[in-house]
Parts: structure tokens; C-alpha cells; sequence
């Protein structure tokens, strides 16, 4: 087989793994704007915020000991205990539920009815807000994220590879295990959605607001129950991104590359998201491989997403799965 | 009481149309204006101009550009900064081909480019609508951020990637480089901002700004009263891009000197001006200014009280800073959508009646 060909194909390959990722937060964002049509950019700051949370617990950290420190003169850091990363993820999880029941008390409580953009721009604001808390919260730093999730180079593919093409193909352990979390998560919440009472009640308030209200669905609960469920994907995604590439402030970025999948897998799709996530993921790493970084100067994987959404959408405003734009005066 | 329009009473149609029908209110506008150029450069030094005054004119110019575009026409742009760098490149090219010609000129011209690629990236606006849109001008954003950051004919090859503004005058005074005197930038910039003030506000008020706040409130009823989308929506995008433009180009060439495109105008400066007319008020040229002013302000207020009075470490401030902003938009955007503008015609009307209202 020649080189060029192999190294495609593995390109093509990690760009499917990136991909699944970006699907995953891609997938938040889907569960919200279905169920209350929020668009929710905190999204990313989200999933930084519990990977943050999930290591300051794991560590012992005392929560806000900086600020602390700098108003009492004390110097607090840990608590000197450390907590198993399965209990620490539950933990994380109540924070996140926590989390979204104050989203939803305090502040999109007052909104609904809003129009859609007002919606957005508040959750830009939320997104400042939540990254500074966690900032303040756990500290700045870079912090290494450990959960026991396997990683490195999966040696027996490449030497399955190496066999059959004479070329070891680079595939990391990492994106096997989120490609598999994902396609459970996936199926999970379509299960969710499906077959639970609650997750009818959820389908039924995306369908329309009012007709969910008059047959006896509380708001008020779903709001809380999706924004928990959107923070329970944010969490996954934040382990998954944050055993790649440590936890710090560039996690939160990862929201900028969700938002063209979704344009392009239409926002209220769940399959949209993935296949989006799909199309993006290797479509960014094919560009960067064979035209972007011979030809271009590299690092095209900024913007090439948004300009493959952005000429797409010219064509399917309402992306590959997304329900027709219906507008009346 | 304080707030007097009494026996303000107008004859004629032009006096019934001017900006401040108010007596007070347009003496009020002179006296400032008075102070702005009359008083403060003569009074300022260094400090107060380069932390104070020369962010909060140059903000305003592209708040008041984003005002334009979100405010009036309601599209909404998330690639401030990449039409900010458009400017800032534009004028540093013209600045280091065309030596000889007067800053205005290239400002001005920066501010022509701008709007060109403005009008460009607002093509798509016409198919897509609402946050689709808004994600769709973050491809701007990126793309163009990338593009001056790979392209080497925009920073004239230079080994840092970066550009750095070149010393230019004009009329014999300096008014780039390190060794401009804080008075002649300061007046530079008032200019273009009172200039773009100025615009923006007869733009708003005649044929066309009508026409955007038509496509704002419902396109599709826009159109059927016979509004062109096309030519409504692009330009929108192409005042609202000159305006911005010329921030870009004066943040670039007179308040920074030397900038890394990826730094100065990254998407972090596509949400401060987003904030600033969130919190100044949507559809308000006042609202422009008060929220330059807020933003520009609060920083420094947060280093005054945080780090030097109260000795906090400054990543702590930096991080409360992020709080109090996030939490003011969300506060802003439940309690007062409207913004400071608002605010500010709410107090009017009590300073009216005040101290006896009924």
C-alpha cells in the first residue's frame, strides 16, 4: 500500500475519533435547545467547569481557597485527602445538578419567552460568569486529569496494521474508550427519550411548551432535569477532553468547535450531532492533511469547520437533520 | 425639577426633528462636547489617556458599529474582532505604502475596506437568520484572525509576525509611534469619534435606519411592505463594518502601537463589544458610550479597589472581573434589556417631576 494512502486513511481515522468528541459536546447542546430552545454557548465552559470540579475533589482541594487566603491571610490549599475517581465523579454530578437548578432558578426563569437571541447572549454571559467561579473556585493552573482511562498509542492495532499494510497506523487508547462512551451515551439518551416517563415528558415540552403544560408536565422540572443532563454530557466530555489534553482554559474552546457541527447537523437532531461531529472531525484533519498544511501554512483546522458550515448553510439553513424553518409574519 | 423641558415648544419642522428637541438636553450635549475638546486636552497626561480616555473613544466607535448592526438591524455579529483586525491591517498597510498621505485619510480608507469585507461576510445573512447567523460571523472571526496571522504580505514579512505602527503625522503633528504627545492622540480619536457618533445617529434616524429597525422587528414583513432584504441587511453590515474598521485602526495605530493579531483582536474582543452594547443598551447611540464607558471603566475600578487597596493577588481580580461581567449580563439582560440607555431616560423622566411626583 502506498505511504500517502495509509497516511490518509489514518488521518481519516483520528479525524473520526476527534470527531466522536466533538459529537459529545456537540450533544449538550442538542439536549437543551430541544427541550427549551436555549442555545446554550456555556456549553464548553460547562464541561471545563466539571472536569475542574472532578479534579479539585479527586485532589481535596479546599473550593475558593485562594480567595480565601488573600481576604483572611489563612493558608488553606487541600484537605489532605484524596477521593477515588468513581466517588469523585458522583460528587461532581451533584454539583452539576446543583448547578443546573440554580441555572434554571435564577436565571432562566426570568427569561422565558424571551426571544431566541436575548437566550443566547444570556448564556454568554453565564459562560463568563461559570469561568470565572471555576477559576476562583479551583484555581487557574493547568491540572492533569487522571481518571484510569487507558491511553497512548493501542499497540495492537498498530501491530494488526503493520501487518496487513507494512504501515502501523497511530490510533490512541483514549479516542477508542470516547468513541465507545459515546456511542453508549448516545444510546442511553435516546433510551432516555424513548422509554422513560420523564424522558416523554422531555420530548412532549420540546413538541410544544404549552400543550406539555396543559396535560400536566411541569416546566419548571424538565428545564432542571435537561440543564442536568446537558451538565451530565458536559462532565463525560470534560474527562474525555481533559485526559487528552490536561484541564485548563482551552477546554472551554472545544465549545467553539461544537457550534459548526451543530449548524451542520441541525440543532435539533441528536443523529445530526454525531454525523455532524463526524463530517467535521475529518473533514478538518483531511483539509489540514492533504491541502492546509502543504499549501496554506497550516492550522487551517480554526476555521475550515466554519467555513464548511457556512457554505453548507447557504444551501440547508436548517442543516443535514434539522426540522424545516417555518416562518410567518 | 432638575430636568427642565418646560416652554420648549417647537414652530417648525426641522426644530421638531433635531437630535435634542430638549433645550437642556442640547445645551447639555455642547457643555460636553465643550469639556471633550476644549478642557480635557490640556488637563490629561499619559496615564489618564492611554487607560482611560483612548479605549473608552475607540470602544465607543465599535460599539457604536455593533449597535448598528445588532441593535438596529438585529443581526447578530459575533466576528467584531476580525473586522476590527481588517481595519488594523488595512491602515498598516496604507500607513507603510503611502507615507506621505495624512492619517485621516488612511483611517478613513481602512474604514472603506473594512466595510467592503463586512458587506462580503454579511452575504449569507440573507439565507441564514438569528444564532445560525451569529455562528456563522464567528467564520469570519476565525478565518480572518488566521488569515492576517499566515499571511505574510499583511505584516510586510516582519520576523515577529507582528505590526507595529510607524511614526505619522498629520497637519505637522505626530500622532503615532511612542513619541506622540497624549493630547494629539486623544484629539485624533475624539474626532473620528464624534464623527461616527454623528453618522450613526443621522443614519438611524432617516430612510435607512428605518429600514433596518424594519428588518430588525420581522423581516418578512419588511419585505412585504417593500424593504429590501439584500440591500437593507449588507448595508447594515457594511456601516456597521466602516465603523468598526476605523476602531480597529485606531486601537491598532494610535492606542496599541504594536499588535499580535491573534492577542489584540481575538473572539474575547468580539464578546467585550458585544457586552458593551448589551449593557449599554440595544438600538441606543447614548447606549454605545455608557456601555464603552462601563466596560473600560470597570477594570480599572477592580485593579484600584482589588489589587491596591485591598492587596489581592491580580489573577484573583482578573477572575472576579469575569464574575461581576457574566453576572452583570445575565442581570442586565432579565432585569433591564434595554440597558444603561434606559436607565438613563427612566432617570430622566423622575429628575422631571422630582421633588412633587403625583
Amino acid at each position: 500500500m502506498p505511504e500517502q494512502l495509509a497516511f490518509t486513511i489514518e488521518v481519516f481515522l483520528n479525524g473520526l475519533m476527534a470527531g466522536v468528541l466533538y459529537a459529545l459536546v456537540a450533544l449538550g447542546f442538542v439536549l437543551i435547545y430541544k427541550a427549551s430552545g436555549i442555545f446554550n454557548y456555556a456549553q464548553g465552559v460547562m464541561a471545563l467547569f466539571a472536569a475542574l470540579t472532578l479534579v479539585g475533589i479527586m485532589e481535596g482541594q479546599v473550593p475558593f481557597s485562594h480567595l480565601i487566603n488573600a481576604i483572611l491571610g489563612t493558608e488553606v490549599h487541600h484537605f489532605g485527602w484524596h477521593v477515588p475517581a468513581f466517588l469523585a465523579i458522583l460528587l461532581t454530578m451533584v454539583v452539576m445538578i446543583v448547578l443546573a437548578y440554580c441555572v434554571q432558578r435564577f436565571v432562566f426563569r426570568y427569561l422565558v419567552g424571551q426571544e431566541p437571541i436575548i437566550l443566547f447572549m444570556a448564556t454568554i454571559g453565564l459562560a463568563y460568569f461559570l469561568e470565572g467561579v471555576g477559576d476562583l473556585m479551583w484555581g487557574s493552573e493547568i491540572k492533569t486529569l487522571d481518571v484510569g482511562l487507558p491511553q497512548g498509542i493501542n499497540v495492537w492495532i498498530d501491530e494488526f496494521t503493520f501487518e496487513a499494510t507494512g504501515y502501523g497506523f497511530f490510533i490512541d487508547n483514549l479516542d477508542i474508550v470516547a468513541s465507545i462512551v459515546a456511542a453508549i451515551l448516545v444510546i442511553g439518551l435516546v433510551m432516555f427519550a424513548q422509554y422513560t416517563k420523564q424522558g416523554r415528558a422531555m420530548r412532549a415540552v420540546a413538541d410544544d411548551h404549552q400543550a406539555a403544560l396543559s396535560v400536566g408536565v411541569s416546566l419548571n422540572f424538565i428545564w432542571i432535569l435537561v440543564w442536568s443532563l446537558a451538565g451530565f454530557v458536559a462532565l463525560v466530555a470534560g474527562i474525555m477532553w481533559g485526559a487528552k489534553s490536561g484541564v485548563q482554559f482551552s477546554l472551554s474552546l472545544i465549545a467553539l468547535k461544537a457550534l459548526p457541527v451543530l449548524m451542520l447537523g441541525g440543532f435539533t437532531s441528536i443523529p445530526g450531532a454525531i454525523v455532524g461531529g463526524l463530517i467535521i472531525g475529518v473533514g478538518e484533519k483531511l483539509f489540514e492533511f492533504l491541502i492546509g498544511a502543504p499549501f496554506l501554512g497550516g492550522a487551517t483546522e480554526n476555521w475550515f469547520a466554519y467555513m464548511l458550515a457556512l457554505v453548507f448553510l447557504v444551501f440547508r439553513p436548517q442543516g443535514l437533520f434539522g426540522e424545516k424553518i417555518i416562518e410567518r409574519v | 425639577m432638575f430636568y427642565r423641558e418646560a416652554g420648549d415648544f417647537s414652530t417648525t419642522y426641522a426644530e421638531d426633528q433635531q437630535t435634542f428637541p430638549i433645550k437642556f438636553d442640547r445645551y447639555r450635549y455642547y457643555v460636553v462636547l465643550f469639556v471633550a475638546i476644549f478642557v480635557i486636552p490640556f488637563m490629561v497626561n499619559d496615564y489618564w489617556v492611554n487607560s482611560l480616555f483612548l479605549p473608552f473613544l475607540i470602544y465607543a466607535i465599535a460599539a457604536i458599529g455593533l449597535n448598528i448592526l445588532v441593535g438596529y438591524c438585529g443581526q447578530v455579529s459575533l466576528g467584531t474582532g476580525g473586522f476590527m483586525a481588517v481595519g488594523a491591517y488595512a491602515s498598516y498597510k496604507l500607513m507603510t505604502a503611502m507615507p506621505d498621505v495624512s492619517m485621516f485619510i488612511h483611517i478613513l480608507l481602512a474604514g472603506l475596506i473594512t466595510a467592503a469585507v463586512g458587506a462580503l461576510f454579511g452575504l449569507p445573512s440573507l439565507r441564514i437568520k438569528g444564532f445560525y447567523l451569529a455562528v456563522a460571523t464567528l467564520a469570519a472571526q476565525f478565518f480572518l484572525v488566521w488569515l492576517f496571522n499566515r499571511v505574510p504580505w499583511f505584516y510586510n514579512y516582519s520576523a515577529s509576525g507582528q505590526i507595529s505602527a510607524p511614526e505619522r503625522d498629520t497637519f505637522g503633528i505626530l500622532i503615532t509611534g511612542p513619541s506622540a504627545e497624549a493630547w494629539a492622540t486623544y484629539m485624533f480619536c475624539l474626532i473620528f469619534t464624534v464623527f461616527s457618533a454623528l453618522v450613526a445617529r443621522n443614519l438611524t434616524r432617516g430612510s435607512v435606519g428605518r429600514k433596518w429597525m424594519a428588518i430588525r422587528d420581522m423581516d418578512i414583513a419588511a419585505e412585504i411592505i417593500g424593504v429590501n432584504p439584500l440591500r437593507a441587511k449588507l448595508t447594515a453590515f457594511a456601516v456597521s463594518s466602516f465603523f468598526i474598521g476605523i476602531s480597529g485602526a485606531l486601537f491598532f495605530s494610535i492606542y496599541l502601537g504594536a499588535v499580535e493579531v491573534g492577542e489584540a483582536f481575538g473572539i474575547n474582543k468580539s464578546f467585550l463589544v458585544l457586552f458593551m452594547i448589551i449593557i449599554g443598551g440595544l438600538g441606543s447611540i447614548f447606549g454605545s458610550f455608557a456601555g464603552a464607558a462601563f466596560l473600560v471603566l470597570l477594570p480599572v475600578l477592580l485593579k484600584i479597589v482589588g489589587v491596591d487597596w485591598l492587596g489581592w493577588p491580580t489573577d484573583i481580580v482578573a477572575h472576579l472581573q469575569l464574575v461581576i461581567v457574566g453576572g452583570l449580563i445575565v442581570i442586565f439582560l432579565i432585569a433591564e434589556p434595554h440597558g444603561l440607555a434606559q436607565l438613563w431616560r427612566v432617570a430622566k423622566e423622575k429628575l422631571r417631576l422630582w421633588p412633587f411626583p403625583h
